[in-house]
Formats: structure tokens, C-alpha cells, sequence
């Protein structure tokens, strides 16, 4: 809202609210200068009310429309932190889908005695499938705890999943590891450079993951959480969960089906 | 500031599940609804995963015949479904959400299956 605008709803009367009827509260001075630079401040999640340190808003007077009803921060009434966290997870699907289907071109293209059939190990790669289902069960439970409150159920589940996700990183290290060691490095073949270049990007994101789980977990320790605990809490859990869902289908896509 | 509006910004609350903070997220922000689904409910979904994960492997060492690929397929989805709709909460969650996920899985496994058909993946040739 401009200025200009605001003197005019002042004197049309024409419904808007009249500011000049009504005595300045908190500080005294004129409303018009307050409104944040943002737009009027708005509940929820991604739009927390503000405006109260300097004085108050437009929002605040009494008989006007904001006041009545609060204008949302979204126009979806949606959490945006939260709409763009689905928004990202779909993109992602975008450079995993392109990361398998690589792979899946690639997989027969590899020396004799170097291919799928003959390097993986199905029953190690099945108990790190184990581990990270298990985090994601770590995750789903830390984010009902920040939906009770439980603060310290939450730091507990978050830095378990993040234990259980270094397990699981720590496993793929060891993996990639023997793979070289029986002679199958990036550039051995297409085969080899597909399969490092999904499984890497994966171990990737879980690592990220891990670091966002304990950093929420210092920001819940230090109470210096941006936003609202549960939101934040659960975003993470999102990206979690995300990271699970891909190596599901990288498990079965990848090391279960033969080539 | 109205003394009217909740402020959970201020209060720093982990959870909407207080009485005021319900009120608001139902009605303001509309994503923080009840997920409905206890602990131990979650554990139930676990296992459930952690049995079809067990099948799927048993599945590749037997590997029966024409069933193998389907039902192995089949065991991935649903294992990818049950994980996505109820421990990313997409089941209980506002339909804009899942359809902004959806739409990128979809466009994903569209565009990549087109390009797998043009390089002939599935003739095998």
C-alpha cells in the first residue's frame, strides 16, 4: 500500500479504515509510517506477526478490517516454508529420475568380470536398506515428538537418525571402497561412472541430511530455532524421508534387478 | 500488536497442539492439521517396510519366472507409497502439497521413460 493511497482512504470515507478518528496507541506517532516494508504482517507459520517493537500497524487499530481480520502471509493460507519444500522434492525427482535412467542405459556396459551381477553385495547393501527404513522410522517419530512438545524426545530421535544416516553413509564408503579395490573405479567403464555417479549423489543428500539434522538439533539445544519448532522439525523430516524414498527405488532399480 | 492474534513466533511452541495454536494453524495456515497416527502406529508402517524390503531380496535370489520383474516392481512402488503418504504425512497433509509432488514424479518418470523408449532400453536391441 502506498502512501498516497493510505491519505486518500483517510478522508474518502469510503469504508476503508479511518485512521484519523482514532488516537495512536503505543508510542504515539503516526501509523502510516509503520507498516512494514514487507506489507502488513500477517499469522502464520512462514509470516510471523510483527510490527509490535516499533510501535503499532495498521493492523492493530481498532474497527478497521485488519484488525477484524488478520491478512495471511500466503494467499494459499499455506506454509510457504513447507510449499517450497514439497516444490523442491519434485524438482528432485527431475535429477534422480535422470540419474537412474542413466544408469539403467549404462549398466551393460562394463568389462566381463566387472558388471553388477559380479560386484554387488546384495546382503551388505540389504542391511544398509535396513538401516536408512529405520531412520526414516527415527525421523517420523522425531517429528510426532516436536508435535507433543516433547523437546527432548525430538533431540533424541533427530540425532538417532542422524547416527543411523552415518551408519549408512559410512556403509556406502565402505562399499565404494572394495568396488575399487576389486578394480571398478569411476572411469573404468559407463557402467562403473553411472553407478558412482547415482550412488554418490544419494550419499550426497544423506550427508546433507545429516548435517541439517544436527544443526536442528544445536538450534533446538540453544533455543534458537527460526520459526515454529514443529515446522522446522518436519521440513528436515521431509528431505529425510525423501532421501529414503530414492534409495528404494535405487535398491531394487539397481542392485536387485540383474542385468 | 493485537492482543487478538496468536502469536506463535513469540511463544516459540514446538507443536500446534496447544488449544490456541490448534485454533490457528487450522485456520491460518491450514497445513498443521492432526496426522492422526500414533507411535506405535508408525512402528506398525515400519515394520510392514522392513518385511516387503525382506521379500524383495528373498524375491531376487529366487527370482520365479515372468513374476519376478512385475512383482519386484510392484513391491517398490508400494513401498515408495507407503513411505511418501504416510511418514511425509502427504495422506493427511493439504492436496496442493501432493500435487506439487506428484506433478514433478510424474513429469520425471514421463520424460525419462520417453527418453529410455528412445534409446531402445526396453526392445532391448
Amino acid at each position: 500500500m502506498s502512501e498516497d493511497s493510505v491519505r486518500e482512504d483517510k478522508t474518502s470515507g469510503n469504508g476503508a479504515p479511518d485512521l484519523g478518528n482514532e488516537p495512536p496507541k503505543g508510542s504515539g506517532t503516526s501509523t502510516i509510517d509503520q507498516i512494514p516494508m514487507g506489507g502488513l504482517p500477517g499469522p502464520g507459520p512462514s509470516g510471523p506477526v510483527e510490527g509490535s517493537e516499533h510501535g503499532d500497524t495498521l493492523t492493530d487499530l481498532p474497527g478497521s478490517d485488519a484488525a477484524e481480520h488478520p491478512p495471511l502471509a500466503s494467499t494459499t493460507a499455506l506454509s510457504n516454508n513447507k510449499m517450497g519444500m514439497w516444490l523442491f522434492l519434485g524438482s528432485e525427482c527431475l535429477l534422480f529420475g535422470g540419474l537412474i535412467s542413466t544408469y539403467m542405459l549404462y549398466r551393460g556396459r562394463h568389462s566381463g568380470d566387472l558388471g553388477p551381477d559380479q560386484i554387488y553385495d546384495i546382503p551388505f547393501t540389504s542391511v544398509s536398506s535396513f538401516v536408512l527404513l529405520m531412520s526414516s522410522l527415527t525421523m517420523v517419530l522425531a517429528v510426532s515428538a516436536a508435535n507433543r512438545k516433547d523437546e527432548r524426545n525430538t533431540k533424541l530421535w533427530l540425532v538417532t537418525t542422524a547416527l543411523l544416516g552415518a551408519t549408512f553413509v559410512g556403509g556406502q564408503a565402505y562399499e565404494f571402497t572394495s568396488f575399487y579395490r576389486e578394480g571398478l573405479g569411476f572411469t573404468t567403464s559407463l557402467f562403473s561412472s553411472s553407478f558412482f555417479t547415482l550412488t554418490g549423489f544419494h550419499g550426497v543428500h544423506v550427508t546433507v541430511g545429516i548435517i541439517m539434522l544436527l544443526a536442528v538439533t544445536m538450534m533446538l539445544r540453544s533455543d534458537r530455532v527460526p520459526g515454529r519448532r514443529a515446522e522446522v522439525v518436519e521440513l528436515v523430516g521431509l528431505y529425510w524421508h525423501f532421501v529414503d524414498i530414492v534409495w528404494i527405488v535405487i535398491f531394487t532399480l539397481v542392485y536387485l534387478i540383474p542385468a | 500488536m493485537s492482543t487478538d492474534t496468536p502469536d506463535l513466533q513469540a511463544h516459540g511452541d514446538l507443536a500446534p497442539h496447544g488449544e490456541s495454536d490448534s485454533q490457528h494453524d487450522s485456520g491460518a495456515s491450514g497445513h498443521e492439521e492432526h496426522h492422526g497416527l500414533t507411535d506405535m502406529q508408525y512402528v506398525g508402517i515400519f515394520v510392514f517396510l522392513a518385511v516387503v524390503t525382506g521379500a524383495e531380496v528373498v524375491l531376487s535370489y529366487w527370482q520365479p519366472g515372468g513374476f519376478f520383474l512385475p512383482l519386484l516392481l510392484s513391491m517398490m512402488v508400494v513401498k515408495f507409497f507407503v513411505v511418501v503418504l504416510f511418514f511425509m504425512h502427504l495422506r493427511f497433509d493439504n492436496r496442493l502439497f501432493a500435487v506439487l509432488f506428484y506433478l514433478g514424479l510424474s513429469l520425471a518418470v514421463f520424460v525419462y521413460t520417453v527418453a529410455l523408449f528412445t534409446f531402445h532400453f526396453f526392445s532391448g536391441s
